[in-house]
């Protein structure tokens, strides 16, 4: 509705433009121009091909054999048992990863907030985790689980099983969600920390004349008004953590049936069998799943938004 | 006038770029041929290509592009350009299992009768069946590689012969009776099943047909035995060639199924258990039938998009000749794929277990050549390992189910 009452006025207006506005518009697009067409070229095109060859017989070792063949690599990729046992591993990984990082991130932000002494160094050793490149971490964590492979965890655990081995499901989990909680938790917390700064500091004294806990403002004042910054750095890290692959590929040394996340097995389908159809089609299923988790937070994140406006 | 000039330095830096990404041209007569093949750490690789460069007097000089060294990722880095029409690929170092898979693609190119006729001649059954496809030679055979059991001198007299003998053996040995063996999820348990498989006399996949049978439940319940009894790693399920060396070498272990290069590596590693080492044939399932030991190695390739076919052909069959084979064997350990090097007593004495890989190697046991080899061995791997979690019922016709949509490259594995 408010767009047409926008649009009325404006037209008339464009016929009267000047000389002068009509360059500088021409101008616009001309410098808007290269990066929008690097834009298509990098991501539409990409896009789109996927899209198109998710509804092809297309494998790299049958050339010949290339024919349209319309929805069936998706019934394929739906009705296979597998996809849906993968997108469960991957589905647990990314709840119990993102709420441990979020418990954590919160505690770790409060630290940053409130150090009075040392306060670059909490901040600077706090994102040495996130400056760690995930492949590296992830032969860390692995070397350091792996009994095969020397590791001095089991030991100091006085373990006699290999928590790594294929036949330990549970500790799998275990090694796979503490890399990816290790490695993320400072991003999470860095964001965190951004929404804390936001709290005025006068409301927090204000409670505190009132007689309220520290406990009592942490949930009334402090959560509430950082509710925004908290759905922003849940949505970017459960978007970044349905698509694992590097460290659950890494830790299960290629592969583990335990842990495999869809990502890895997309990977499996186009890198290993060269099923460019099926790959895909998991590809773009991959794709509408995070776009479905973008769509819930976005909704989620909409009314917190307007509540606040309310206030 | 500015955008012009603009819009031509662009045009050079394209042309430059073109310029820098295109090898294998030739420069005054002389073709530059690629070649492709893992990071050989001998250097004996490197010393042929420099021969054969150095004898085609000026026609062909070889550059080597180091692969990596996880025949996984070799094959997704050649496939990969292999399948944009890549025509910097002259010659590639290829695994025995990829030769159906990439001449039913096309990406390698026959080799014409002149040049197999010399490939045939001296050549050991064994590596030239896994160059050939649909009868006709797609590869030279470089090197080639077999298990033998390995075990320890001190802790075991007499190895038993099959694996049930074996299990018992280990079991009842106090401490370090363990058998080291290949149990991960990838290749490496896929070349013990299939050897299992052939050992008890059937096979996996037979002219492009899954060809499930008794072999098969009794491969899967030797996996299955092993994996629970004393005898298993607790870490079985992500062992591969290298941690079963390093458990061997550590003293983890009596007994060992393994390629040769665990030999000189022990020899640095840890000559006390160095001195102890012996060896014995790949063992069988029944008493009396020998067990069949895997084949591995690489054969040369052609690339089918090479500009100078006749030239890399010459300098494949060149970089396999005996002085080439001859190195690789001595120094980087990579057994021989010509008959006649056997023989010589100087490489018997480096190479003690010479006969026996000989013989495993002539009625060892090839891989399927299908060209869906790769989902084969990924279906193959999935259902047999971890080895403890085989449901030995029903297992004919879980994995005959998984192997048809992989030959069909259909479902998901």
């Amino acid at each position: 509705m408010s767009d047409v009452a926008v649009e009325a006025p404006a037209r008339p207006r464009r016929k009267v433009l000047t000389g002068r506005a009509k360059a500088e518009r021409k101008l616009g697009w001309t410098l808007c121009a290269p990066a929008a067409i690097v834009m298509l070229l990098v991501t539409a095109y990409p896009i789109a091909y996927a899209i198109y060859l998710s509804l092809l017989r297309a494998d790299l070792r049958f050339p010949d054999d290339r024919t349209w063949v319309g929805l069936t690599n998706y019934i394929t990729v739906l009705s296979s048992k597998l996809w849906w046992l993968d997108v469960g591993h991957t589905a647990l990984i990314t709840v119990v990863s993102v709420a441990l990082e979020l418990v954590l991130g919160m505690l770790l932000a409060l630290v940053m907030h409130r150090a009075i002494f040392g306060r670059g160094l909490i901040r600077t050793s706090a994102l040495i985790p996130y400056g760690i490149v995930t492949v590296v971490a992830a032969f860390a964590w692995r070397f350091a689980w792996s009994s095969a492979e020397g590791g001095f965890v089991p030991k100091l655990l006085g373990f006699d099983f290999d928590p790594t081995a294929t036949t330990e499901g549970f500790w799998n989990y275990v090694v796979v969600i503490l890399t990816e909680v290790w490695k993320t938790t400072p991003f999470m917390a860095l964001l965190l920390l951004a929404g804390l700064t936001l709290v005025p500091e006068e409301l927090h004294e204000a409670a505190k004349v009132d007689g309220a806990s520290a406990w009592q403002r942490f949930w009334r004042i402090t959560v509430p008004l950082m509710k925004p910054a908290i759905l922003v750095a849940l949505l970017f890290r459960t978007l970044d953590a349905f698509r694992i692959f590097d460290s659950v590929f890494i830790i299960s040394n290629g592969n583990n049936p335990n842990v495999e996340s869809v990502s890895v097995l997309g990977y499996n389908e186009l890198l290993n069998r060269l099923n460019l159809g099926v790959g895909s089609a998991i590809s773009v299923l991959i794709f509408l799943c995070v776009a479905f988790i973008a769509f819930l937070f976005v909704k989620g994140f909409g009314t917190s938004l307007s509540q606040q406006r309310g206030d | 006038m500015r955008r012009g000039s603009g819009i031509a330095a662009l045009l050079s830096l394209a042309a430059l770029i073109a310029a820098g990404c295109g090898g294998g041209g030739s420069e005054s007569g002389r073709a530059t041929l690629n070649l492709w093949v893992f990071n050989e750490p001998s250097g004996s690789f490197t010393d042929a290509a420099k021969r054969c460069s150095a004898a085609s007097g000026g026609r062909y000089k070889i550059v080597y592009n180091k692969l990596s060294n996880n025949a996984d990722q070799q094959r997704q880095s050649l496939v990969r350009r292999l399948a944009a029409k890549d025509d910097s690929i002259d010659i590639m170092g290829m695994d025995v299992i990829w030769t159906a898979e990439f001449a039913e693609a096309k990406w390698i190119k026959a080799w014409p009768e002149r040049f197999a006729r010399q490939l045939r001649a001296g050549t050991l059954k064994g590596p030239l069946a896994t160059a050939t496809y649909q009868g006709r030679i797609y590869a030279a055979p470089a090197n080639t590689n077999t298990q033998l059991l390995w075990y320890r001198k001190d802790l075991v007299k007499n190895p038993a012969s099959t694996w049930d003998g074996l299990i018992a053996q280990a079991s009842r040995l106090p401490k370090a009776g363990r058998i080291e063996i290949q149990g991960a999820q990838y290749e490496g348990v896929v070349v013990w099943f299939n050897s299992l498989v052939q050992s008890a006399g059937g096979t996996i996949v037979a002219n492009n047909k899954v060809t499930p049978g008794p072999a098969w439940s009794k491969a899967a319940q030797v996996m299955h035995q092993l994996a629970t009894s004393k005898a298993a790693d607790p870490s079985l399920s992500v062992i591969k060639e290298d941690q079963a060396r390093l458990a061997f070498e550590q003293g983890n272990a009596a007994f060992e199924l393994n390629y040769p290069f665990i030999y000189p590596s022990a020899k640095e590693g840890n000559p006390k258990i160095f001195k102890e080492i012996g060896w014995k044939p790949y063992p069988g399932v029944e008493e009396g039938k020998p067990g069949k030991a895997p084949i591995g190695g690489i054969n040369w390739g052609v690339g089918a998009y090479t500009k100078h076919p006749n030239e890399a052909f010459e300098a494949a069959a060149c970089l396999r000749n005996e002085p080439n084979q001859r190195e690789a064997a001595a120094a980087g350990g990579l057994p021989p794929t010509l008959a006649k090097i056997y023989d010589d007593p100087k490489f018997k004495k480096d190479y003690p277990f010479a006969d026996l890989i000989r013989e495993s190697v002539d009625k060892g046991a090839v891989r399927p050549p299908t060209p869906a080899y790769a989902d084969v061995s990924l279906a193959i791997a999935k259902t047999v390992s971890p080895p403890s979690s085989i449901k030995v019922n029903g297992f004919v016709g879980d994995l005959s189910g998984k192997l048809n949509d992989a030959l069909d490259s259909k479902g998901l594995i």
